[in-house]
């Protein structure tokens, strides 16, 4: 409601305006006014641009230039920024672990429960969480073969880990052969290992067509898989993985080591807040959660520092452009003195002939502006391209360039534009031809 | 207001243009002119009379410091500078010694130029223009470069320039100035044929012959018009 009122009192006052403007024009017979249509305008300053095209294109090339160097400046920063955290999202930026403290003497245990995965897997954020704890095999060596070769050493001493089933996700497994430990396994105390591909390469097993079992001290385990590749936690590569059920069974194992979670980008500090206040809600400061260090804010700030600098050569090669611009506008409006007087003979006022000066120095900083946003883009992903880096730009970036390549050839044809419609046309007349 | 006599096209009265105050300096010093609508007239004298300055006072493109000037009926000092220029760009077109064409640009472009500051509409711009130029007969030659045209061709171009949209005068500073005799006499046929169809002329000359087809002439001596 209110709106509208206001929109009609401004109309009214707009009213009374032009009523008191036509009558100041009435007093004498009225002439209508010399006008220029928008298309007419632009038709003009494009065809005086495309007269001279070499010079026109020369001028251009500095704003070109110092535009393209700030559009591959930003978007390198960015590119290069980008990477650090893209490597910090692999292994650690949505990584927590949660371990156990020491227990005190006489104050309650620390353990962790059995279910730590099913418990953190109810937060929002968490993706996934497993188990991962050390068996302590009492010095047991491994060995493939109960027979002991004199010549060469057959019992390894080998890290033995156990493993909830849902580890294998956290941690990005990677299956060589067989199968990995499921939830029947360890309720069943099973006695299977999966073996990372560095323990079983060690032990000489390279496929699992022929069932290889190995032992470990006296006990005997079915070879069920070999894990390729693991995207964290990659000490269990060269080690023998058992079913936590097993561990627990045969090696005391009372409650898990630790839990891997992996969280979604940015939840880490909300799910390291809460996973202590989850696992153990009676005694949450018994737990050690280590989450992933702020670190890449500094880098970034070392980087922008370093971008400054080339935001300021692109500012100064712009600036270079701009005084190019002003330079041939002025050098092109000396020239065209005669076309400016027989413009004022043809009826344009002094404003026109300023606008069409000006929207031909802003056409070619628009058109640097162009040129500058394509090339910058061009070096950010050849850049990027040689380094095998992912190109990050802003996607305002090319759009907004041109426009500061349009505003930068205003402000350089601004007092030429203004010599241009100072001339008397009288005068424009008898210089030029 | 119908039934008064019909106003005279361009009506100076007692028109002065002073340069410099000190010494004094006048281009034109105290001139009577009336020139009524369909006439043909040709002002002589020699160079620096004072005819190119008295032309620019009428062409709206410079102004006298004493007198009045009442182009139909309008007095031309208490217009604002856009409607001086609305006034060229509608009432007025001229024919300058020197052509002015722009190099860069088609004959026929260059035609078209004169209807941008009008605001007219641009439908139909390109056959306007074209219908001139085939009207001073260079409608063969529309999509040429000036540089590449004849003398009196490119004469016959500015003329179509300053015909197109018919305004009510024609202003021509010195036309045959440039030319040989044979396109002077084409350029003249073209003048006599467009006063025909009752077009009003003014032409600035120091060429008698030129001067006589008008059929009215007056002479300028050092800044004072005489009916000759």
């Amino acid at each position: 409601m209110k709106p509208q009122r206001l929109w009609h009192v401004g109309r009214e006052r707009w009213g009374a305006l032009r009523a008191r403007r036509s009558r100041a024009t009435r007093a004498a017979p009225s002439v209508p006014p010399s006008r220029i249509s928008a298309a007419d305008l632009a038709d003009e300053a494009l065809a005086g641009l495309f007269a001279r095209p070499g010079r026109t294109t020369l001028t251009v090339i500095a704003t070109v230039f110092g535009l393209a160097a700030l559009v591959a400046t930003l978007g390198l920063t960015r590119t290069a920024s980008n990477r650090i955290i893209g490597r910090f999202d692999e292994l650690a930026a949505t990584q927590i672990i949660v371990s156990s403290k020491q227990a005190v003497q006489d104050a309650p245990t620390n353990e962790m429960p059995w279910d730590a995965p099913a418990r953190l897997k109810r937060l929002n954020g968490v993706v996934a969480a497993g188990n991962l704890s050390k068996v302590d095999v009492r010095g047991a060596l491994i060995s493939t073969s109960p027979v002991s070769d004199p010549q060469g050493q057959t019992d390894l001493k080998l890290a033995v880990h156990a493993a909830s089933p849902d580890l294998f996700t956290t941690i990005r497994a990677e299956l060589g052969a067989g199968r990995l430990i499921d939830e029947g396994q360890s309720r069943r105390a099973d006695r299977v290992v999966v073996l990372g591909v560095n323990a079983a390469a060690r032990l000489g097993i390279t496929d699992l067509d022929r069932l290889p079992a190995i032992r470990i001290g006296d006990e005997l385990f079915l070879v069920t898989g070999i894990v390729t590749d693991v995207a964290r936690k990659h000490e269990v590569l060269s080690a023998a993985i058992m079913p936590e059920g097993t561990a627990r069974g045969l090696y005391g194992l009372k409650s898990p080591e630790t839990v891997v979670i992996e969280t979604r980008i940015g939840a880490t500090k909300l799910i390291s807040q809460q996973a202590a206040l989850a696992l153990r809600p009676d005694r949450p400061s018994g737990l050690k959660v280590a989450a992933p260090s702020e670190q890449p804010r500094v880098r970034d700030r070392v980087r922008s520092d370093l971008s400054l600098l080339f935001v300021l050569l692109g500012g100064v090669s712009l600036l270079v452009g701009a005084i190019g611009i002003a330079n041939v506008t002025l050098v092109s409006v000396m020239e065209r003195t005669g076309e400016i007087g027989l413009r004022r003979a043809l009826g344009a006022t002094r404003r026109q002939i300023a606008l069409q000066f000006l929207l031909e120095s802003s056409a070619m900083g628009f058109a640097g502006g162009v040129a500058g946003a394509s090339l910058g883009t061009l070096v950010v992903v050849g850049v990027s391209a040689a380094q095998t880096w992912t190109p990050v730009l802003d996607p305002i970036t090319p759009f907004v360039i041109p426009l500061v390549g349009a505003v930068t050839g205003l402000l350089a044809g601004s007092y030429p534009a203004l010599r241009a419609a100072r001339m008397e046309p009288v005068e424009a007349l008898q210089a030029g031809t | 207001m119908a039934d008064q006599p019909p106003r005279p096209l361009i009506e100076l009265r007692d028109v002065s243009r002073r340069y410099s105050v000190d010494p004094e300096v006048y281009g034109v010093r105290g001139v009577h002119l009336v020139v009524d609508r369909g006439e043909w007239l040709s002002i002589v004298g020699p160079s620096g009379s004072g005819k190119s300055t008295l032309l620019n006072i009428v062409g709206c493109l410079d102004q006298q410091t004493a007198g009045s000037y009442r182009f139909n009926g309008v007095d031309v000092a208490a217009l604002r500078d856009e409607e001086r220029a609305g006034l060229r760009s509608r009432g007025i077109g001229f024919v300058f010694q020197s052509f002015h064409l722009l190099a860069t640009r088609s004959v026929i472009e260059n035609v078209m130029i004169a209807e941008a500051y009008r605001d007219g509409p641009r439908r139909g711009r390109r056959e306007r223009a074209r219908a001139v130029l085939e009207k001073v007969g260079l409608g063969h030659r529309a999509d040429y470069l000036p540089p590449r045209l004849s003398g009196g061709e490119r004469q016959r171009a500015a003329i179509a320039r300053a015909l197109l949209g018919s305004p009510q005068i024609l202003l021509c500073d010195e036309p045959t100035g440039n030319l040989d005799s044979a396109n002077t006499a084409t350029c003249l046929e073209l003048f006599d044929e467009i006063h025909r169809q009752g077009m009003t002329i003014v032409v600035i000359t120091h060429d008698p012959g030129v001067a006589a087809r008008a059929r009215r002439q007056v002479r300028m001596i050092d800044g004072v018009l005489s009916e000759a």
